[in-house]
Parts: C-alpha cells; sequence; structure tokens
C-alpha cells in the first residue's frame, strides 16, 4: 500500500513547522500538568472526585490509548509538558534558536543505560504500586511533580531529552505500540542525507536543535523512539523530511531483535491481564492485596505480578517456540517473534480501558465544574450522578478489539516467522490461548 | 476471486458464530433471595449465578461505610447504609454476564468493588472464543495475495 505524504499539504506543512502552534498547545498542557499536581495535593483525598485523577487516569488514559497511540503513534509525546520546563532550561531559551555552547553538563548517557530497561524498570514500579496510584489524588500528585523534576534533571546532567528516551515511565509503552500506527515521520530520499553536510538535524544549526531525542533522521526505520517533535523539519535544509500517512503497524515488518524491547512487549501483556483481572474481576482478595501497599499479601501480589510478566508469559512463549526447525539462536528467534505481541498487547489494553474508561467517564463531567473537590461548581455539572455509558455495547466492543487484536498478531506472526525462517504456529496459538483467558477476564 | 469467496464464507461463519440463537434450556423460574455484605472494597459474596426468568431479591448488607450496588445491563441499584441492609427486587430476563459495581463513592478503591452476575450461561463468552478460533483459522489458511 502506498503512502501519502501529510507534508505535502501546505497548511500540515506550515503548521508542524512553526514553532508557534506547538508552543501554544504546549502551554496548555503545562497549565493542565501543573493544575493536575496541585489538584493532586491539595484537592480532596476523595479520587473520584480530584480533578488529578480524573483527568489524568480517566480522561488523559482514554485519549492516550484509545486514540493518541493506535493512530498517532507518538502523537502525545508531540505535545507532552513533562520534559519542557528541563528542555527549556537546558536550551536557556524557550523558542529562539540555539546558540552553539552548551549551558550545563551535556553529558553523553553511559551506553549501559542506552536502552529501554531503565523505562521497563520505571513503568513496574509504578505498575506495582498502581491501585493507590490511580486512586489517591496525593501519590498521583507527587508522581506526576517527580517526572517532572527527573525530567528537569536529567536535562541539565545529560545532553539532549535523556528523561523521555531512557526513563520515562510510559514513554516506553507509547514507543513500542507507536510501531502499530498509520502515521511516520520518515526522510523522502536516502541519497539527499548521504551528501547532506553537517547534518543539521542530528547536530542543529540556527534554524533549530539537533534531534532531542537523539536519533539521526536519516537512519529512521521505526517509530519508536522519534519523538514527533518536529525539530527536523525545521532543521533541515534540504527539505527531506516527510510526515506520512501509512499502513497500520508498517515498521513491525522488520522485527527487532533487542531483548529489552521484547520485553517490554511481555510486560505490557501481562500487566493488561493482571490489571483486568484484579481491577475488573470479582474477587476482593486480590484487589486487598494489590491495594495494601507494604502488607504481605502485596509482597506476595507484587511476587505474583512479576513472575507472570519474567517467568510465566516468557516461559510459555519459549516453550513453544523451541522446537520450531531454525538456524536462528533461541533469543534473537525469542525477540523477532515477540514482535507478534505488540499489536496484541495493544489491543488488550483497548479492551481494558473500554470498560474502564466507559464507567467512569461520567466523573469529568463532575471535575470539571469541582476540580478540587471542594464543592466549586463552575459550570453547573458539579452534581452530574455517577453513570456507566454504553454498557449495551461494551462487551461486543471488548470482543471486536480482542478479535481484531488476534487476527492482527496473528498476521504479524505470519511475518516475523517468515523472516526468521519458521512456523508461525507456536506463536498464534500463543496469541489465541492469551486472548481466550482475556475475554475470559472481561466478560 | 476465491480469496473473496472465502473471505465471505468466513464473515458469514463468523456472524452466525456471534448471532444465531441457542436453544434456551426450559427451566421453571424460580425466587432466589441473596444476602450480599458489602465492605471497602468488596462483596460477599461476589458472583451470583441464576437461571433466566428468576425473580432475584438481593439483601445488601453494608458493613462499614454507605455502599450500592449497581446491576450493568439491568440498570438499577439500591443503598445500604452502614450496618443496615436494602433490598432490591428485580426479574433476571436478559441473559449474560454482567458486572454489579458499589455506586456511592466509598474509599480509595471505589471505582473497582465489582461483582459478577451470570444469568444463564455466559454464551457471549463462548461465541466469543468461537469469534476468536475462527479468526485463527481464517488467518492461518488464507495465504495472503502478495502486496
Ligand atoms: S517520553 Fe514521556 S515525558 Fe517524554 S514526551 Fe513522551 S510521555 Fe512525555
Ligand atoms: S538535514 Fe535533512 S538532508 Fe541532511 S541528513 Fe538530515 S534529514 Fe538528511
Ligand atoms: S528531531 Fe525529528 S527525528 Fe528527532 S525526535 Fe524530533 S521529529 Fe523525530
Ligand atoms: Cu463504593
Amino acid at each position: 500500500m502506498a503512502k501519502i505524504e501529510l507534508t505535502r499539504i501546505p497548511f500540515i506543512k506550515n503548521a508542524l513547522k512553526s514553532r508557534y502552534p506547538q508552543l501554544a498547545v504546549f502551554i496548555v498542557m503545562l497549565i493542565g500538568y501543573i493544575f493536575a499536581i496541585l489538584a493532586g495535593l491539595i484537592g480532596t483525598p476523595v479520587g473520584s472526585h480530584n480533578f488529578s485523577i480524573v483527568f489524568v487516569w480517566i480522561a488523559w488514559w482514554a485519549i492516550l490509548i484509545l486514540v493518541a497511540v493506535p493512530f498517532f503513534g507518538r502523537g502525545w509525546c508531540a505535545v507532552c509538558p513533562i520534559p519542557l520546563p528541563g528542555e527549556w532550561l537546558q536550551h536557556g531559551a524557550v523558542l529562539s534558536p540555539p546558540d552553539k555552547r552548551p549551558k550545563w553538563l551535556n553529558l553523553r548517557v553511559p551506553k549501559m543505560f542506552r536502552n529501554i530497561w531503565l523505562q521497563n524498570i520505571s513503568y513496574l514500579l509504578l505498575a506495582l504500586f498502581s491501585s493507590v496510584l490511580l486512586t489517591t489524588p496525593n501519590i498521583t500528585g507527587i508522581v506526576l511533580a517527580a517526572m517532572l523534576f527527573a525530567a528537569i534533571g536529567l536535562s541539565t546532567v545529560f545532553e539532549r531529552r535523556a528523561f523521555c528516551r531512557y526513563l520515562c515511565p510510559v514513554g516506553g509503552f507509547i514507543g513500542l505500540y507507536s510501531q502499530t500506527a498509520p502515521i511516520e515521520l520518515r526522510i523522502k530520499d536516502k541519497q539527499v542525507c548521504v551528501t547532506c553536510e553537517g547534518k543539521p538535524c542530528y547536530n542543529g544549526s540556527s534554524a533549530g536543535y539537533g534531534c532531542p531525542w537523539d536519533v539521526f533522521p536519516g537512519g529512521l526505520t521505526k517509530n519508536t523512539y522519534c519523538g514527533l517533535c518536529m525539530e527536523c523539519i525545521r532543521t533541515c535544509p534540504h527539505d527531506n523530511i516527510a510526515v506520512n500517512l501509512r499502513p497500520f503497524s508498517a515498521d513491525l515488518a522488520k522485527p527487532s531483535t533487542r531483548m529489552d524491547e521484547a520485553f517490554k512487549a511481555f510486560i505490557m501483556l501481562g500487566s493488561a491481564i493482571v490489571y483486568a483481572g484484579v481491577l475488573l474481576g470479582p474477587w476482593g482478595m486480590f484487589k486487598d492485596a494489590a491495594y495494601n501497599v507494604g502488607s504481605s499479601a502485596w509482597f506476595i501480589y507484587a511476587i505474583v505480578f512479576l513472575a507472570i510478566i519474567f517467568v510465566v508469559l516468557p516461559g510459555l512463549f519459549t516453550l513453544g517456540i523451541l522446537n520450531t526447525k531454525n538456524t536462528l539462536p533461541l533469543k534473537q528467534r525469542f525477540a523477532s517473534l515477540s514482535t507478534a505481541l505488540i499489536p496484541l498487547g495493544l489491543m488488550f489494553w483497548v479492551a481494558f480501558s473500554l470498560s474502564f474508561v466507559l464507567t467512569n467517564a461520567s466523573y469529568i463531567l463532575a471535575a470539571l465544574s469541582d476540580p478540587l473537590g471542594l464543592g466549586w461548581n463552575l459550570f453547573g455539572t458539579a452534581n452530574a450522578a455517577w453513570q456507566p455509558m454504553l454498557t449495551s455495547i461494551l462487551a461486543p466492543a471488548q470482543t471486536l478489539a480482542l478479535v481484531v487484536g488476534l487476527v492482527w498478531s496473528a498476521r504479524t506472526a505470519q511475518k516475523s516467522a517468515n523472516e526468521a525462517g519458521t512456523s508461525s504456529m507456536p506463536v498464534v496459538i500463543y496469541c489465541f490461548v492469551a486472548t481466550s483467558l482475556m475475554l475470559w477476564l472481561l466478560l | 476471486m476465491r480469496f473473496h469467496f472465502s473471505l465471505l464464507l468466513l464473515v458469514m461463519a463468523g456472524l452466525a458464530v456471534a448471532f444465531v440463537p441457542l436453544p434456551v434450556p426450559a427451566i421453571t423460574p424460580q425466587e432466589r433471595t441473596f444476602e450480599i455484605d458489602a465492605h471497602q472494597f468488596a462483596y460477599s459474596p461476589s458472583e451470583l449465578k441464576v437461571n433466566t426468568g428468576d425473580t432475584i431479591t438481593i439483601q445488601l448488607v453494608s458493613a462499614d461505610v454507605v455502599h450500592g450496588l449497581y446491576v450493568y445491563g439491568y440498570d438499577i441499584s439500591v443503598e445500604a447504609d452502614p450496618g443496615q441492609s436494602a433490598t432490591l427486587t428485580f426479574v433476571a430476563d436478559k441473559p449474560g454476564s454482567f458486572r454489579f459495581r458499589c455506586n456511592i463513592t466509598c474509599g480509595a478503591m471505589h471505582p473497582f468493588m465489582i461483582g459478577k452476575l451470570n444469568v444463564g450461561s455466559n454464551s457471549w463468552l463462548y461465541r466469543s472464543i468461537g469469534l476468536a478460533a475462527l479468526a485463527v483459522f481464517g488467518v492461518t489458511v488464507s495465504k495472503k495475495p502478495k502486496a
């Protein structure tokens, strides 16, 4: 299928190239973010009436997982406020193009950290506390503030956006799943890059900053680490950068062989399954264990959670692919075949979030009118009653999402198995069993 | 052409799995009463099984704070004050598996205070698994035409 270059349309091109539209969105986002921190810290402790919980975990989460990631890949990162204060400080400027001399330490991130293991760990840390995080405004406020300050700290020590690339707990899975999106930023003509002097897209120029995400746009083959910040559109003197509309999951045709990325897929798949069981299931015992952080039940929950992610799911997967006849070493086969779990996991999250979001969306109106839970009534909707939405289409919609995910992952499995010269059957069966489990948990 | 024909067959099989009505075993409706104990943040029992057509009475007893019980799909609810009990009676005329949930903010984990009401068999689950199996079958036998 052909690609359609969106940046051909002058309006889109200009809107992306100019810094002002992006800055306007940034400012709104940053204000919202800081307000969420404050609401979390000083607003009501009742989660379902606090702006921080309702807007971060219901509204933002819904938009992120149901719209932004599946359709725009790293689109959220293009407008995310978290790295901004740090980046402004690092640049010593909000808008104006850089002067060449670095203002801070500007160190290179050590080689051993240049992968997404730290992101896997930071995500898991939040995931193990998620029952508390999701329901306690104070904790949400603290975590949001901590991310902001961590990003500022890393910006002063390391060059570019070290927080986004190596630490952000959400950035890891946004990157992984952005490969499935029908949007990409790529160069138009490789030859132009080969002869391009100084590579301003990576090194910066008077027109803008070198790639803040530390990727060389000329070498982009997948969406994972390009934050769609649009800097290279501004710096490329040869107008060689395009934003394209493309078929879904085009990046997955060339499977990754990195272990950190393979495990990210297992982490996301496993946590979707665990959350569906613990949060949406009828078993009070699990909820107690997940919520009472520090209790012995919680430790057992944490161990089981980690065991599912690091032992059970990858273990069964390995057993499945063990006997496939092949010349590739097992480790590479494991990483490459686990590509199929990327669309599967994304659709697991969509199915899980549909239920969570439709059930709780009615809190949004109330929280908008009374964001701190202090008895305000700004828009007259503060007392809107809780009412689950679209309950009659929820189950069919979840089935649809999961079956689409299964077909998508089976197709992906066929491609990566083809690439690895092996059979896709074990992976397809694995995906089918996981989907059946998820159906059982959700329906 | 052949590819399109198989696809059509597959879609029709899918529609059949999803929607063809199954014979419903004729079971004489009964009256059933459940006493459900509600406490932060769970119900016990948290899973109810009834037959289609049964008349259900739920006695909700709250052990600590005010709790509610809202039945999805039926869109009815009841709430019980601490230490008190309240009663909800309805005819379970819609088959399927439905969540019920606390609808009175009762503390941190309130949004996840959830139970399950099974009316008849959970046929949508079996149909869904059938659809998943059919989808896998379709993907496996079809060789995608080279793009
Ligand atoms: S990686 Fe994280 S902090 Fe960076 S832009 Fe994306 S979501 Fe925001
Ligand atoms: S600046 Fe433009 S032409 Fe030069 S290397 Fe970067 S993308 Fe290619
Ligand atoms: S500079 Fe270009 S390649 Fe680098 S993150 Fe921004 S948009 Fe992506
Ligand atoms: Cu409650």
